[in-house]
């Protein structure tokens, strides 16, 4: 009964997960390694890449500061009531429930050009749909949830002891904060920012809407694979999924690796 | 005192500027959603959503999404399980390799499912030979949505698992219990929330899912198209109210499912 059981799992997950990466590593190869090269140094490619990179980079940096603190409100802050903490708390995990394509319409019905905001940046000569600003801000929705979900429970469990006895003491908040609450956040915080990284590097639907998809413009790495595959260039596809593929399990590895680190 | 003062000054700023985020961010957007799909009023709302098309999509999309957490919650349970209670080689490898569709986007995702069962592929020629198409049909959104969701029942279970207590598990078998009726009047009982919060969660999942969708489905409006690719493409052909109705019956959907899963979860830490 057991070992039917074991032999179960492997086979869902050889068929599920296994062979598929395998066949993207080997679809990709199917040119040799020059083929796979050809298609990463086309200049869509290039841009599509830099354009992911800038995304991610921008999106991990605001929505750390942002979740690590909003985190710490929603646990400590005394200057919200428990109903209204409460109630915030619910609507943090909204963006979840969210199908990315909405969130990206959300944006272009509140920023788009034929809306007020939108065109008020418009005529400011800041484009914010169909351009980078948009972007950001959709994959910003995205990935919201993601940090303050890490960090709120370690807060949590940690309490506020050492905290008020550090302030009792005489240490500013900075302080406290720096030499207190980070160390037993720590990892929660890397665990958040490895998700943020995944999330915001992977996603398609938000970007998609928001950006218009314009080559060289506004293409990133998961928009040039959906494009590739429409126009058939399934070699190409490949080779940035590939590049996707093998960043997101480094980063799976690296939140492995965190994982260890912690228990120990 | 003035710096008492200042330094509460920064505070100030410091929360007005996390709330204001958080309100610009998140909750204006979906304001502006339910507003903009009632801007002309009642009736060219129920227009759009009373559209053949429309209603087509959305009722395909629950109908996939239900076959995939279905699917999910059965695979899910047993991989939960397994994961835990059985020590075999390659556990730990397996167990991270959970997360594998989290953290790949959902666009590469939905190309190895394209390559692997697509036109000139070997299952997929395998399966024509039988009949049976799959790209570009249901079974390969239902297969998508699978792989897009496979870590939520999985992960719901396992804590339930890990924290139970083996002792009623152990008390049940020395009782002379066989060990089926150990399973279903012990240990299932002790995973249902899990499996139940976890399932709920692949749904909505499987409900918004678009990337890997989008690719394999062929998007045929009546037959392959699913609710978010339809809202994908009325905002391609410039009608944002139709796609803000949509929406919104997605997302009230949605955020049902959300809701429920946060009572079944609060419950427990109650109880």
């Amino acid at each position: 009964m057991k070992k039917l059981w074991i032999t179960l799992t492997y086979a869902v997950f050889t068929i599920l997960i296994i062979i598929p990466l395998v066949r993207i590593f080997i679809g990709s190869w199917e040119e040799g390694f020059g083929g796979f090269v050809d298609a990463l140094r086309r200049p869509q490619s290039l841009h599509a890449l830099y354009m992911t990179g800038l995304i991610v980079v921008t999106v991990t940096f605001i929505n750390t500061l942002f979740g690590v603190m909003l985190a710490l409100y929603l646990v400590r802050a005394t200057w919200l009531s428990k109903r209204l903490r409460q109630l915030l708390n619910s609507i943090v995990d909204l963006p979840f429930a969210v199908s990315p394509v909405i969130g990206g319409l959300m944006i272009v019905l509140l920023l788009g050009p034929n809306t007020i905001i939108g065109s008020f940046f418009g005529d400011l000569g800041f484009k914010v749909v169909y351009a980078l600003p948009g972007m950001i801000l959709a994959t910003l929705f995205v990935t919201f949830p993601l940090m303050i979900r890490e960090v709120m429970p370690v807060l949590q469990e940690i309490g506020t002891q050492q905290e008020e006895a550090a302030s009792t003491l005489g240490a500013y908040p900075f302080y406290t904060f720096w030499k207190v609450t980070w160390p037993s956040i720590r990892w929660g915080v890397i665990y958040g920012v490895v998700l943020t990284v995944a999330r915001s590097m992977g996603e398609f639907g938000a970007v998609l809407v928001v950006s218009g998809n314009i080559m060289n413009k506004t293409q990133t790495a998961t928009t040039l694979v959906y494009q590739d595959v429409e126009n058939f260039n399934v070699l190409a596809a490949n080779s940035v999924a590939l590049v996707l593929a093998a960043v997101s399990i480094g980063l799976l590895l690296m939140m492995e690796w965190a994982k260890k680190r912690k228990e120990h | 005192m003035n710096l008492r003062l200042r330094s509460r000054w920064w505070s100030f700023g410091f929360r007005s500027t996390v709330m204001l985020y958080f309100i610009i961010l998140i909750v204006l957007p979906i304001i502006g959603v339910y507003g903009q799909s009632f801007s002309l009023g009642w009736q060219p709302f129920w227009e759009s959503v009373s559209d053949p098309l429309a209603w087509k999509a959305v009722l395909l999309t629950i109908r996939l999404a239900l076959i995939a957490a279905l699917i999910n919650i059965a695979v899910g349970t047993m991989i939960g399980w397994v994961l835990i209670r059985y020590s075999f080689w390659g556990r730990r490898l397996l167990n991270s390799l959970v997360d594998l569709p989290f953290a790949l986007p959902t666009a590469v995702g939905g190309l190895m499912i394209l390559l692997l069962l697509g036109p000139n592929s070997l299952v997929g020629d395998l399966a024509g030979w039988f009949g049976i198409e799959i790209v570009f049909h249901e079974p390969a959104i239902v297969i998508a949505m699978v792989f897009v969701t496979f870590p939520f029942v999985i992960r719901a279970v396992q804590p339930l698992l890990e924290e139970m207590d083996r002792s009623e598990e152990e008390a049940a078998y020395t009782l002379g219990a066989s060990k089926a009726k150990t399973f279903f009047q012990i240990i299932l009982p002790t995973m249902t929330p899990g499996i139940l919060s976890g399932g709920m969660l692949a749904f909505s999942r499987a409900l918004a899912e678009f990337g890997a969708v989008v690719l394999i489905a062929g998007n045929i409006p009546g037959r392959t198209l699913v609710a978010s690719v339809y809202i994908f493409g009325e905002v391609e052909s410039d009608n944002p109210q139709g796609a803000a109705a949509v929406s919104i019956v997605l997302l009230t959907l949605s955020f049902l499912i959300l809701w429920i899963v946060n009572v079944i979860q609060s419950r427990r830490a109650g109880a």
